[in-house]
């Protein structure tokens, strides 16, 4: 090796140059569909540009007025509310049964039976089309729909709830859809996490005659907070991007008084009526929102992921 | 090893041809429509009309193009055509033939402006397009059909054929509907929309004691007599109609201001009245305020509905009330008919021919027939319990012994007719369409108690706002 | 010895109780899960005047001829749900091939960017696409590719996130010493990598492939502002339309065999993948 310095570090810069090739594809890609449109729509929200009718009114630059009015007149700030509540509403139960059932699923003392069918069952609503699931939501949740039909049938209301005519009813129909969706795909992350737990551990709380609750918050809880930190951001992060749920849900209209009206339903009314100039301030908006929770995962998760959990997932895996 | 490769390989083989597929596919209309656009439709046209022509017999578009797009929003007028026109061939939900040409149905939903923001792209590009893919036909409401009628987009019916003669036992207003600032008419409908109301006739006969329309008439003569009415039905555990979205018609069609003045949002002191009407009728839980054709909505057309009334236009029968279905009120003739509080129209359609459209003779003979012969619009009454726009035979069929059986062997034809010279369209604005669904729409809040009238009007404003930027509250 | 056994006894005791509650509530969550997609089922399977007379729990026998209704009708829901695989399964592989391929960029070599590059594709990971979507439909508008399926294949190419996955995954699972190997046999980049690396990658490709596919079949915000073609609308804007008010005084039997149509395929194919999937994930998860 050492005779043949030379030789070996030419050919490595050799091979190096594939290294650029190879992400010719996706570098390429990214900056025309993603960088270029990024650019573009900071810039379009710059400009008052949009179609009345038949005629196209613009592009008139209007400085920063776009982000004035949607500052201005309360929207930004009611929706961005409206998409945190419904967040929040499916994200505790959601994290609540993870880690219960997470905890059931890894404690070796419990056996679960037939684990795997109850993991492939909470897993399934992942998989569904948002904008079916959705739709069935509305039809069995409708006035006069299955589910209201059933209640008064067995007297427990005497008239139908109208799920949709309640700030409380479509939230909470839109978070509950969110949580079903969402728990199992949870639940299997932080188990993997519980397992990857050194079993040692756990060997000596029991020595010491912990019982499971004091096991689970003093050992369990503890160790996964990396991997907890990772699935609330990332859930964040997805929350803020909600959108099929309610849009089919309320049919684009965040019923009742815009209360479930999320910040990309809104992103999308702009769009569909082409108001170029709005969309583009909301976009914006956004994209400072995203960029300072992505921020937040890049520094925790690949920091962290680099001390702490990697060295557990190798161990999990062999 | 050697079949690692062999699928690796396959992978790449059915990567690239997917690509390929996808992108021949997709990218095939784009060049044709391009700069030798133009040069290239004569000559393609030419070609096929040559071996088509012998077997020409009913479409008489044989030197033109081989497809007909039309645009539309629901599926009335493709049953219209299937049902009436002849020659056409129905060959799936989508699409038809008539004679050689192929009609292409372009289908989609009005809500949200979502058909209008379609047409609109389309039109926009229909100067680029290729001819095959340029729209031919389509139609437009009542509700926005100034903003087409006012533009180069759309072409005067006389272009396509059709003379006064054609068009003089057509109700006036529907021709005034389409006719732009200069006096040009530029589109035609088979139908008038005069509105009455329809009743269930058990329930009448068991809460008013009779189910004659005159009778009924009487319990429903104007908005105080109809909210007594509704108290009374709903103390014998009625609902007087499904939707207070049922009576909005009948309000904003009796208007004295536009929706939009200027560029300022308007809001007319009758839309307000149907506001305070429908609040009082929510509150006593005289009405529910379900999205019209919604499922819950729709559920007084069946016989355990309890829905006392429904408002609306002669299509109203035939398009929704679900009468070929078993359970139905409408099967077994249990509707009856009156004018209601007030009398007003509700929609209809009309067709327009698309600028640049490539079939301009099949345009005009689908016009001519649709809407201008005397024969189809007697048959569209008879088998469609529609009303046709067609003075003359309408006084014909009201003076036979023609009954609808859905109304129980009611004559409602004399009714329409009294109602169809009373259309009075002077405030329609082009704006008509988002307005109404916005105004529907946010007033459910109100209604619901979910917010103050000020809180649903300014979620009025807003969304109004969101559709047509250019507007000012 | 004392505390041994008080041990054992607190134990046993609270297990059984313990392992009661947790069948309860896993049964419970169960038929949470699967309640919804049987009442799709019994529903789809009856006739628009029983459905509007109320609800029961016994199928009808109506699934054949809503069915045919549905075929018969405006809505071209056959070819929505061809146009949905061909842009999933399209966008599936694309999106797989090359961001394992960027990733064995980054693993592999070693230059002067990689760093930068990395770091940046970190960076971007998160940020929605929504966010850049304005600018996306003007530039396909400028391109002329509006109701083309094209802006919704080629742009997966790009995937940060099966990026990332590809990463973690290469770490654990391919050693320099094998492509060092593959080299000394005299294989070129690309051969070495279609034919040694990808092999190695499988089950993180098959996991990928799937999400990537199921993403796709899903996905409602992008191709609802890029397809307006009936013809070209794929499967979740049709059922989107479905709660469009023009549609909904259809027939409600038909209704629910739509939204059937387009969650049982997927149920099934997840029902014989399921292992596969759901190992999958926390693969990922930990990783990821």
């Amino acid at each position: 090796m050492a005779n043949t310095p030379k030789k070996g570090k030419s050919r490595v810069v050799r091979y190096n140059k594939w290294g650029y090739i190879f992400l010719i594809p996706f570098i390429v890609v990214y900056l025309i569909f993603q960088l270029v449109p990024l650019f573009t729509t900071i810039y379009n929200s710059f400009f008052e540009n949009y179609l009345s009718g038949l005629k196209q009114i613009g592009p008139n630059f209007v400085g920063l007025a776009n982000y004035k009015e949607i500052v201005t007149n309360g929207d930004l700030i009611k929706y961005t509310q409206n998409t945190l509540i419904m967040w929040v509403l499916g994200f505790v139960p959601q994290i609540f049964f993870s880690l219960l059932l997470g905890a059931w699923f890894s404690d070796a003392r419990l056996r679960i039976r037939a684990a795997g069918f109850f993991k492939t069952v909470i897993y399934l609503p992942n998989l569904i089309m948002a904008a079916s699931f959705a739709m069935l939501f509305f039809t069995l949740f409708a006035d006069s729909g299955p589910i209201n039909t059933t209640m008064i049938n067995m007297g427990l209301i005497s008239e139908p709830y109208k799920f949709l005519e309640h700030a409380a009813g479509s939230r909470g129909l839109v978070a509950f859809m969110n949580f079903l969706m969402w728990f199992g795909n949870t639940t299997i992350l932080l188990m993997a996490g519980m397992l990857g737990i050194d079993g040692s551990l756990f060997e000596a709380a029991q020595v010491d005659g912990a019982t499971s609750t004091q096991v689970f918050f003093r050992i369990t809880l503890p160790l996964l907070r990396p991997i907890l930190l990772y699935v609330m951001i990332t859930s964040l992060i997805g929350g803020l991007q909600m959108f099929d749920v309610p849009q089919v849900l309320t049919n684009g209209k965040g019923n009742p008084v815009r209360m479930s009206m999320t910040l990309i339903m809104y992103l999308n009314n702009h769009l569909y009526s082409k108001n170029f100039g709005m969309a583009g301030a909301l976009s914006v908006f956004l994209f400072i929102i995203t960029g300072i929770l992505s921020l937040i995962v890049y520094k925790f998760s690949v920091q962290d992921n680099v001390d702490e959990v990697k060295p557990k997932r190798n161990r999990n895996k062999n | 090893m050697k079949k690692k490769v062999l699928s690796t390989l396959l992978a790449t083989a059915m990567v690239a041809a997917m690509l390929a597929g996808c992108g021949s596919q997709a990218a095939a209309p784009a060049p044709a429509a391009e700069a030798p656009a133009e040069e290239e439709a004569p000559a393609e046209e030419a070609a096929p009309a040559e071996e088509a022509a012998p077997a020409e017999e009913e479409a008489p578009a044989s030197d033109e193009g081989k497809v007909l797009n039309i645009y539309c929003w629901n599926e009335e007028f493709k049953s219209r055509i299937t049902a009436h026109y002849p020659g056409y061939e129905e060959v799936d939900g989508t699409t038809g033939k008539i004679g050689d040409v192929d009609v292409k149905w372009n289908i989609t939903p009005n809500e949200n402006n979502a058909y209008q923001n379609n047409l609109d792209a389309a039109l926009l590009a229909q100067a680029d397009a290729a001819a095959d893919e340029k729209i031919d036909l389509f139609l437009v409401e009542a509700d926005y059909a100034l903003k087409y009628v006012d533009t180069d987009y759309t072409v005067n019916v006389a272009d396509f054929g059709l003379t006064d003669a054609d068009l003089a036992e057509q109700y006036d207003y529907t021709k005034k509907i389409v006719t732009d600032s200069n006096g040009v008419q530029k589109g035609t409908s088979w139908q008038g929309c005069p509105a009455i109301m329809f009743y269930n006739r058990e329930i009448a006969k068991e809460v008013l004691g009779s189910d004659d329309p005159a009778d009924v008439q009487e319990a429903v003569k104007d908005w105080a007599a109809f909210k007594a009415t509704a108290d009374k039905l709903k103390d014998a555990g009625y609902q007087a109609c499904s939707s207070v979205n049922d009576t909005y018609r009948v309000y904003s069609n009796n208007v004295t201001s536009k929706w939009v003045d200027g560029n300022k949002i308007n809001i007319d002191k009758n839309i307000e009245n149907w506001v305070n009407d429908s609040k009082a009728l929510v509150d006593a839980g005289e009405a529910g305020t379900h999205d019209l054709w919604s499922d819950d909505w729709s559920k007084g057309f069946f016989k355990d509905g309890k829905v006392f009334a429904y408002f609306g236009p002669a299509w109203f029968i035939n398009f929704s009330m679900s009468c070929d279905q078993e359970g139905s009120v409408g099967i077994d003739g249990g509707w009856g008919a009156c004018v209601g509080p007030q009398s007003f129209f509700w929609g209809g359609t009309w067709i327009c021919g698309a600028a640049g459209t490539d079939n301009p003779t099949l345009v005009g003979d689908i016009m001519k027939t649709m809407t201008c012969n005397a024969d189809v619009m007697k048959e569209i009454v008879q088998q469609d319990d529609d009303f046709a726009n067609n003075k003359k035979a309408m006084a014909e069929m009201a003076a036979s012994d023609y009954t609808s059986k859905i109304l129980g062997g009611q004559n409602p034809l004399p009714m329409y007719m009294e109602g169809a010279e009373k259309i009075d369209l002077s405030n329609l604005s082009a704006y008509d369409q988002g307005c109404n669904e916005s105004f529907q729409n946010a007033m459910k809040d109100y209604f619901n108690g979910n917010a103050s009238y000020e809180e649903a009007l300014d979620n009025f404003y807003k969304s109004v706002i969101e559709k047509y930027p250019e507007l000012t509250q | 010895m004392r505390q041994d056994k008080e041990y054992s006894v607190e134990g046993g005791l609270g297990l059984t109780v313990r392992r009661i509650i947790a069948y309860v509530v896993l049964i419970l969550l169960t038929v949470l899960c699967l309640f919804w997609f049987y009442i799709l089922f019994v529903n789809a399977s009856r006739a628009h005047s029983d459905l509007a007379r109320g609800f029961t729990l016994i199928p009808g026998k109506y699934l054949l001829k809503n069915w045919q209704g549905v075929v018969n009708g405006t809505q071209p829901i056959a070819r929505g749900m061809l146009n949905s695989f061909i842009i999933a399964a399209c966008a599936s592989v694309l999106s797989v091939y090359f961001s394992t391929m960027t990733a064995y960029a980054i693993h592999v070599y070693d230059f002067k960017a990689k760093k930068a590059i990395f770091t940046f594709i970190l960076a971007v990971m998160m940020i929605p696409t929504q966010v850049t979507a304005l600018g996306f439909i003007k530039l396909v508008q400028g391109i002329k590719l509006e109701n083309s399926f094209i802006p919704l294949i080629i742009p997966t190419i790009a995937a940060p996130a099966t990026f990332y996955y590809m990463k973690q995954y290469m770490e654990s699972t391919l050693p320099h010493a094998i492509v060092e190997a593959a080299r000394i046999d005299g294989a070129n980049e690309v051969r070495t990598f279609n034919t040694i690396s990808l092999p190695m990658m499988k089950p993180a490709i098959a996991v990928q492939l799937i999400f990537t596919f199921v993403f796709n079949w899903n996905n409602y915000f992008t191709p609802a502002l890029i397809l307006h073609d009936d013809k070209k609308k794929t499967l979740p804007i049709l059922i989107a339309q479905l709660r469009s008010a023009d549609f909904l005084k259809f027939d409600m039997g038909q209704v629910y065999v739509t939204i059937a149509f387009s969650i049982f395929p997927v149920i099934i194919v997840y029902l014989c993948l399921s292992r596969f999937i759901v190992g999958g994930v926390a693969l990922g998860s930990v990783k990821g």
